[in-house]
């Protein structure tokens, strides 16, 4: 079946001495099937504690999705893509996680970075657009959002390596679409993790879409977490609705990072049930009858059925989690409909340590005309052309 | 003070001037982390990253997969952690692949995290034409990265400058692409490794020669050449000034402006294209701050606006001697109006 088992002395050149057959890659090779413990016997074994923190935070990822949709709609958010349907991912990413780790995340995670601990009205600066990165990314350890895509993956592989070298036990959780495994810098962050054996885990969130493009367009792979043995680290698929299996995965592939056995490839299988932002329109590009048939999969729902078959969560608890998220969401409404208060001159504020000339000028420039515009009159622009 | 042997200058080439000061810097500072291809036990294929390896190991001065937004990609993860990574580009034209890294996350972490996250990474791009390189190895890219704010665009044309503006660049907290002009790597000049004389800093340009008749601006591997055009233009007459730039991003109005303004006349020269080279800018921040010193336009003396041609016509392509000449000579405006 693999390369190794054929016959390879018909076709190939005696290879030279230095060649060596690779043992079998069977080790790294994702099951077929995704991993899933809610509704199976490995959800016996789950911690109920666990459970239940997952399902607090699905709710109230759910309500969040929802608010910052709304505000889009109200002009107070740019644009928000939405994690409705992927909320497991974007909670068991965070929960994944020590304080000491680092998270980076893509345009879609925001949700990762608030369940991670960042406050939501930060975690929305870009999608706001008063300014791009609204947080310390010390502070929480969370790099800023990446647009440009998979490009962030590097850069997880490269501080995991730093840490390392330091000596430090840290783990760098990196996140990308289905989309991003196409570009060159997932290749690249994959490779150099696996020859650093650098302490990183790829989460790949296939939502089933890059904007309109399904996957069957996007890779001829059997999945994309198949990609992961070309590289000689572990692939491994899950059910991406389940919280529990995410959040298992994940901390298996963290642990393994963390004791110096490489980084490992998690592709979860999940959907994207709102468009792929507001601006969207899914309507050209997919029929009602497959989102409603992944509605049916949905993950508060599975982890709802499995904790109230255990008997761990009765109506008042529902509650109590629907009221925790409806209040967290009528704070960031509010929080959100304060205007933001912004200085134009921080525009040149941060371009370089120092500023150069140039931008000292620019910045007078600015002055005088802000200035002029408050009728206070432009006199001493400093910085004239010298 | 040590031996006075040790003081001595003697003569040394640009390539170990860097790695003297990469080797410094990492002596110094552990936190500096040399990276990229063939950098360890080749020591670069200038020979540049020569022995550095040996010296601090390969954790410090890593071959790295072959992947240039890889290397790039990668260094701006060990910058977040605090590390200062000096990234070799092995060729001008072999950087393009990092050109993601470097425009969208390099130049402008330190803006778009409000200056919490500032990314003191040094890229090292070895380039310009001149020793007979095939296709790909003999690219200016300057103007591409002068065009991207929030990067320090830096390029030495002498040994000092070399060791001192690399060094510097390494201790910036500010991202650096550090040009070096590889025709210069085996141009040799007395210097004291042990006592290296100090340099002006980034940002600042320096008069090499002084003169009154006109000024020549330029950098990197032109500034030779301007060199030796002022001598032969002193036959003609003509006294002339050169500055060498030494900095692109920031650019050093005053000194240049100062320059023109006693001279009256410029020419800039550089190997890059003309046409939306670096000339063009810095003839039109003169002629915007000197207007009424000059006595004739600012001219531009640039490589033709082709690809980098085959090594066997590049002597036709690369500004020499006699085409600054020719521009000095057209510098007499007022004659032909
Ligand atoms: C390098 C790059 N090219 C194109 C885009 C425009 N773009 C934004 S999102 C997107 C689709 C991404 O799909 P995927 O990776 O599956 O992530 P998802 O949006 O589904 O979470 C595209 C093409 C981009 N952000 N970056």
């Amino acid at each position: 079946m693999t390369v190794q088992e054929r016959p390879g002395a018909a076709y190939r050149p005696t290879p030279p001495p230095a060649w060596k057959p690779r043992t079998d890659p069977a080790p790294l090779l994702p099951d077929p099937e995704p991993y899933r413990v809610l509704g199976t016997d490995a959800a016996a074994g789950a911690d109920p504690e666990l459970l239940l923190r997952l399902y607090a935070e699905l709710v109230r990822g759910r309500r969040y999705n929802a608010q910052a949709t709304a505000l889009t709609k109200q002009g107070r958010l740019a644009v928000y893509p939405s994690s409705t349907g992927q909320e497991a991912c974007e909670v068991a990413a965070a929960l994944a996680l020590e304080q000491r780790d680092w998270l980076f995340p893509s345009y879609r995670d925001t949700l990762a970075a608030v369940a991670r601990g960042l406050d939501p009205v930060q975690a929305l600066t870009l999608l706001r657009g008063d300014w791009h990165t609204g947080y310390d990314p010390h502070e929480h350890r969370i790099a800023p959002l990446s647009t440009p895509l998979a490009t962030q993956l590097p850069h997880a592989v490269g501080l995991a390596h730093a840490a390392h070298l330091k000596g430090d036990d840290v783990v760098a959780l990196a996140m990308v679409g289905d989309g991003g495994t196409s570009e060159g810098d997932f290749h690249e962050a994959l490779n150099f993790a696996a020859v650093w054996r650098a302490p990183v885990v790829f989460l790949v969130q296939n939502n089933g879409f890059a904007i309109s493009v399904p996957l069957s367009k996007q890779t001829a792979a059997p999945s994309l977490a198949h990609k992961a043995v070309g590289y000689g680290m572990p692939g491994r698929l899950v059910d991406g609705n389940d919280a529990a299996a995410v959040h298992e995965v994940l901390g298996e592939a963290v642990a393994r990072a963390r004791r110096g056995g490489g980084p490992t490839l998690v592709e979860a299988i999940t959907y994207r049930i709102d468009a792929h932002t507001n601006a969207d329109d899914a309507t050209r590009y997919r029929g009602d009858s497959e989102v409603e048939a992944w509605r049916e999969h949905d993950p508060i729902r599975l982890l709802e059925t499995e904790l109230t078959g255990r008997g761990l969560l009765d109506e008042d608890a529902v509650r109590a989690a629907a009221e925790a998220a409806e209040a967290m969401a009528a704070r960031l409404r509010e929080r959100m409909n304060a205007d933001p208060v912004l200085n134009p001159m921080d525009l040149f504020e941060h371009v370089y340590a120092e500023q150069t000339g140039q931008l000292r000028e620019q910045a007078a420039q600015l002055r005088a005309e802000l200035d002029a515009e408050s009728g206070e009159g432009a006199h001493g622009a400093e910085g004239d052309a010298r | 003070m040590s031996t006075a042997t040790a003081r001595q200058a003697k003569p040394a080439t640009m390539a170990q001037a860097l790695q003297r000061a990469m080797r410094d810097a990492m002596a110094e500072d552990p936190a500096v982390h040399v990276m990229g291809e063939d950098v360890g036990t080749l020591g670069g294929v200038f020979r540049v990253t020569d022995g550095l390896a040996k010296e601090f190991g390969e954790d410090r001065c890593t071959d790295t997969p072959l992947a240039e937004a890889g290397i790039l990609g990668t260094a701006v993860g060990m910058a977040m952690y605090g590390l200062r990574p000096v990234v070799e580009m092995q060729f001008d034209a072999f950087a393009y692949p990092a050109f993601e890294q470097l425009i969208s996350h390099v130049s402008r972490m330190r803006n778009r995290t409000r200056g919490a996250m500032p990314l003191p990474i040094t890229v090292r791009v070895p380039y310009g034409g001149g020793i007979g390189g095939v296709e790909h190895h003999s690219d200016s890219s300057e103007a591409y990265y002068m065009a991207t704010p929030g990067l320090h665009v830096v390029t030495p044309a002498t040994v000092e400058d070399a060791y001192g503006l690399l060094r510097e660049a390494i201790a910036s907290d500010d991202p650096v692409v550090f040009l070096e002009p590889k025709r210069l790597y085996w141009s040799k000049a007395d210097w004291s490794p042990d006592a290296p004389a100090a340099v002006a800093p980034i940002g600042r340009a320096v008069v090499r020669r002084t003169g009154r008749s006109a000024t020549l601006i330029t950098y990197g591997p032109s500034v030779p050449v301007c060199m030796e055009a002022a001598d032969a233009a002193e036959a003609e007459g003509w006294d002339l000034e050169v500055v060498d730039l030494r900095s692109l991003v920031p650019f050093d109005d005053e000194t240049v402006c100062a320059s023109v303004r006693r001279t009256g006349r410029a020419v800039v020269v550089h190997e890059s294209t003309g046409f939306g080279g670096p000339g063009g800018e810095i003839a039109a921040r003169v002629t915007e701050r000197c207007f009424h010193h000059l006595e004739a336009p600012v001219l531009r003396v640039a490589g033709f606006d082709i690809p980098y041609p085959p090594p066997m016509l590049e002597r036709h392509h690369l500004p020499g001697v006699d085409r600054v000449l020719d521009a000095v000579a057209r510098l007499q405006w007022e004659a032909e109006s």
